[in-house]
């Protein structure tokens, strides 16, 4: 069993929680992925690995709420356990394979959306050990929905905040001070990293190809097993078919066909709505109760 | 007197099961094993052992049901197979040990697989379980994967006094036999389980949600955590597309999800989170067992199947019984005939699936007639999900993280044919990480010579006695 040392909620829809695992912890690289199997009836539930603490043998993810599975997570406290924590799945980020002295050399700018902030986390914490501090543009729908804000900063070189509402930073969304950067002001940088929806790496990415910035984007298509074994979570990469699981989870953002996969990921909709109509009077009456007892 | 006719086996009735996962087959009663056995003629030189890939000796066995011996019985198979109940009924065993008996020369074959799972049930409800064996020889081996090789391998070296620790990538012991075959051919928690429980008993460990190549490597497995030898038996888990236009349209999937998310994940029972989704018309391409176990799954979740092949009949690899119960539970077959685009409509979903006629040529690589196409015979057939079930090669996961591992250009493992050694010392492999897909018999032989082997190399390299020497 997976046991949740420690549980924090980073916004209303937003957990973090750190987790005893310490076969994922000895093999953890920034970029990689886990998947949470909330208990015995649950699904495979993939999620990035956001920090990991070797030593004490454990890993932390952020994952936002949006469904039954999420949700289940959500309810569990620290103490309980995890069925199944499977991992490090995934390729590392490409940036890990590059010494010291290239990537001294290189303006590193991060973009990340909503809860793509933590999976930009760990590379920006990686880069920052390795005597590399990168440039951060962060959105979010609103203020409320900002997470790691500090720990970003703390990791990062210029930090650009935007919201949709306006309610913290610049009104808008991420790609207004991207391109700011990118047109008015003329900066250079030899790499995009950007994580978040497909909608958000999908505009960057649109962006960026006409300024030939080489882009990179974390894709989160569906998945099952996450070992390449059923090919749930292939994506056109270039017109060539990839398995994200093992493929990835990073590709280049210009050879992404971005309609496919969001067509894709939108495959169980119907299905999952039937889940969440139940779930919802569920988590009601499981609210109203929590907040009796407050 | 002994009858010429085999003694029929109950089966659950084509209407009823088509509407249930519970399993078709539902074995022989004690009466009926009794009579079925006692048709064997106990012949001298028994054809049959020739064809069993582990050479059961199936006259020996089928003697003592005769006799109501089950016990004698199962031992017997035990000397030679440790999965009876799982063989009995997955078997190919039209094509092996009853292909050649001979009663089936002029009448029907005896069904030796029938009585092997009749044994094999038998066993567990009667038998005690297995100990933990009563000396340990201080050896550490390490086994990848815990299909029938894994824990075949794992049993035989278990017993032989090593240490065992069995590594899996799922969240499930079991591999093809939990995620793979179908709850109504291979019930889960009374025959896989079971067997796998009883792995556990003798010793063996196994640790789940353990991906060796990304949570370690062979090579880590070895040096730092400090396995003797190492048991790859990672199988043939990779799904093969046909690369077609519309391949990736919402709707088409491989075989290995569509059983993954039936079989390991339960989304046929409401009481599990994972969905799957199947429509109403569902085209299954492919002609092998895995075809077979998708196209009735789909229709035991309510929808019209039609199989697509691009040979005719008699080439189908699947297993005839297979076949003929998935015509009798009213799946389509379209022989000869062969996908070329899938077509989607406006919201990106499968309408129909494209295909085009096929005749059959000359003799291929495989002795089959190689399917060629009619030019010209294109043809639409409405479909909302297209299944692929093209075959499976090695995932290169423990490959590519293992320098100096040889593997052929299909991505499987190069051995030594009677032991299961690979390019690099220490470490052996068998099953469908060195042959391809292929069958759980020849998975479990060729996993028991990689044990025997094993204890070798260990024992040589500690200069001790090995297990067979004394
Ligand atoms: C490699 C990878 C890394 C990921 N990392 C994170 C992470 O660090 N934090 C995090 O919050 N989420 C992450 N995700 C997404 C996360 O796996 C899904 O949000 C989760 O599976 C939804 O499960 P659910 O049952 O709660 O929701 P569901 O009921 O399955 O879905 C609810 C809604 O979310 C949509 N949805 C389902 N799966 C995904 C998905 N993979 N991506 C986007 N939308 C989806 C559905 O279409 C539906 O509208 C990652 C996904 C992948 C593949
Ligand atoms: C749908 C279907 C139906 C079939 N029907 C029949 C039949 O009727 N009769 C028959 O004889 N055969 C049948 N087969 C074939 C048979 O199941 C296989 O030949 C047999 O299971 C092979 O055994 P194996 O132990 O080599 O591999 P598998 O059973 O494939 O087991 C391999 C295991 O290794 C694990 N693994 C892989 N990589 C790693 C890693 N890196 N780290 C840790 N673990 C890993 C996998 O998760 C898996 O659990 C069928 C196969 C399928 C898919
Ligand atoms: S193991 Fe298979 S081939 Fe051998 S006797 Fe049993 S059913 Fe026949
Ligand atoms: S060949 Fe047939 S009849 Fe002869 S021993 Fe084998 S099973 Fe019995
Ligand atoms: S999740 Fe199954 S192949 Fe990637």
């Amino acid at each position: 069993m997976f046991v949740i040392l420690e549980k924090k909620r980073l916004n209303p829809d937003v957990l973090e929680m750190k987790v005893s695992a310490p076969r994922v912890a000895e093999f953890a690289q920034p970029g990689q992925f886990v998947i949470v199997i909330p208990d015995k009836t649950g699904e495979r539930v993939p999620l990035t690995i956001c920090d990991y603490d070797r030593k004490a043998g454990s890993v932390t993810i952020v994952f936002q709420v949006v469904g039954l599975s999420t949700r289940k997570m959500a309810r569990l406290e620290k103490g309980d356990a995890f069925a199944d924590f499977v991992g490090p799945l995934g390729k590392s980020s490409e940036l890990i394979s590059e010494s010291p002295e290239e990537l001294s050399g290189k303006n590193i700018l991060f973009i990340a959306g909503g809860v793509g902030a933590a999976p930009i986390y760990p590379q920006m914490k990686w880069l920052n050990s390795h005597g590399k501090k990168a440039d951060l543009i962060l959105g979010a729908r609103d203020a409320g929905q900002l997470i790691l804000v500090k720990e970003l900063k703390e990791n990062a070189n210029k930090v650009f905040i935007t919201t949709n509402d306006g309610s913290a930073g610049t009104k808008g969304f991420v790609t207004g001070p991207l391109n700011d950067l990118l047109l008015n002001r003329s900066c250079h940088y030899d790499r995009i990293i950007a994580i978040g929806p497909l909608i958000m790496m999908k505009s960057v990415a649109d962006l960026t190809r006409s300024f030939n910035v080489k882009t990179i984007v974390s894709l989160n298509p569906l998945m099952i097993d996450g070992t390449g074994m059923c090919g749930a979570c292939r994506v056109t990469i270039g017109n060539q078919t990839k398995f994200t699981c093992v493929d990835g989870p990073e590709f280049d953002g210009h050879l992404v066909n971005f309609e496919e996969a969001m067509r894709r990921q939108a495959m169980y909709k119907p299905e999952e709505k039937e889940h969440d109509h139940l779930c919802n009077m569920d988590l009601a009456v499981e609210e109203s109760h929590s907040k009796s007892l407050k | 007197m002994i009858t010429n006719k085999r003694i029929p086996v109950r089966e659950q009735k084509p209407e009823i099961r088509r509407n249930n996962f519970n399993e078709v087959c539902l074995g022989y009663t004690k009466d009926e094993a009794i009579a079925e056995a006692s048709r064997c003629l106990n012949c001298k030189k028994p054809l049959c052992i020739t064809q069993c890939p582990v050479n059961i000796n199936i006259p020996d066995f089928i003697q003592h049901i005769k006799n109501s011996e089950f016990e004698l019985a199962a031992k017997s198979i035990a000397r030679a197979s440790l999965l009876p109940a799982i063989c009995g009924r997955v078997c190919p065993q039209e094509t092996q040990c009853e292909g050649q008996c001979i009663m089936g020369k002029k009448n029907d074959a005896i069904a030796i697989g029938k009585l092997e799972r009749f044994i094999g049930d038998w066993s567990s409800e009667h038998l005690p379980t297995p100990e933990l064996p009563k000396i340990q020889n201080g050896h550490k081996v390490a086994v990848i994967g815990s299909g029938p090789a894994g824990l075949t391998c794992a049993a035989d070296l278990s017993r032989m006094g090593y240490s065992v620790t069995v590594f899996e990538a799922l969240h499930k012991a079991g591999g093809v036999l939990v995620y793979g075959i179908p709850e109504f051919r291979l019930p889960k928690d009374t025959v896989v389980a079971h067997e796998i429980e009883n792995i556990r008993k003798m010793g063996v460990k196994i640790v789940t949600d353990a991906v060796i190549g990304k949570a370690g490597s062979i090579d880590e497995l070895m040096n730092k955590e400090g396995y003797d030898a190492v048991f790859i038996a990672s199988g043939a888990g990779l799904p093969k597309f046909m690369n077609i236009p519309g391949e990736n349209l919402n709707g088409v999937l491989s075989a290995n999800e569509f059983l993954t998310r039936i079989n390991l994940m339960k989304a046929y029972n409401d009481d599990y989170d994972t969905p799957v989704k199947t429509g109403k018309k569902v085209a299954v391409v492919g002609g092998g067992n895995v075809a077979i176990d998708s196209a009735r799954a789909a229709l035991r979740l309510g929808a019209e199947v039609t199989i697509v092949y691009r040979r005719s009949e008699n080439e189908l690899p699947a297993r005839k019984e297979e076949v003929n119960h998935a015509k009798e539970e009213g799946i389509q077959f379209r022989f000869l005939t062969n996908p070329v685009a899938v077509i989607g409509n406006e919201k990106g979903w499968v309408k129909s699936l494209k295909c085009i006629q096929m005749k059959l040529g000359e003799p291929d690589a495989s002795g089959r007639r190689r399917p060629v196409e009619i030019p010209g015979s294109e043809f639409l057939m409405d479909e909302d999900t297209v299944i692929m079930a093209l075959g499976t090669s090695p995932n290169p996961l423990i490959s590519s993280t293992t320098p100096g591992l040889e593997v052929n250009k299909h991505g499987c493992i190069n051995t030594l044919e009677d032991n299961g050694l690979t390019s690099r010392e220490g470490v052996f492999a068998a099953g469908d990480a060195v042959t391809g897909s292929a069958t759980v018999i020849l998975a479990m032989g060729a996993a028991r010579k990689s044990a025997v082997a094993i204890d070798h190399y260990i024992r040589t390299k500690y200069n001790e006695q090995t297990h067979e020497d004394k």
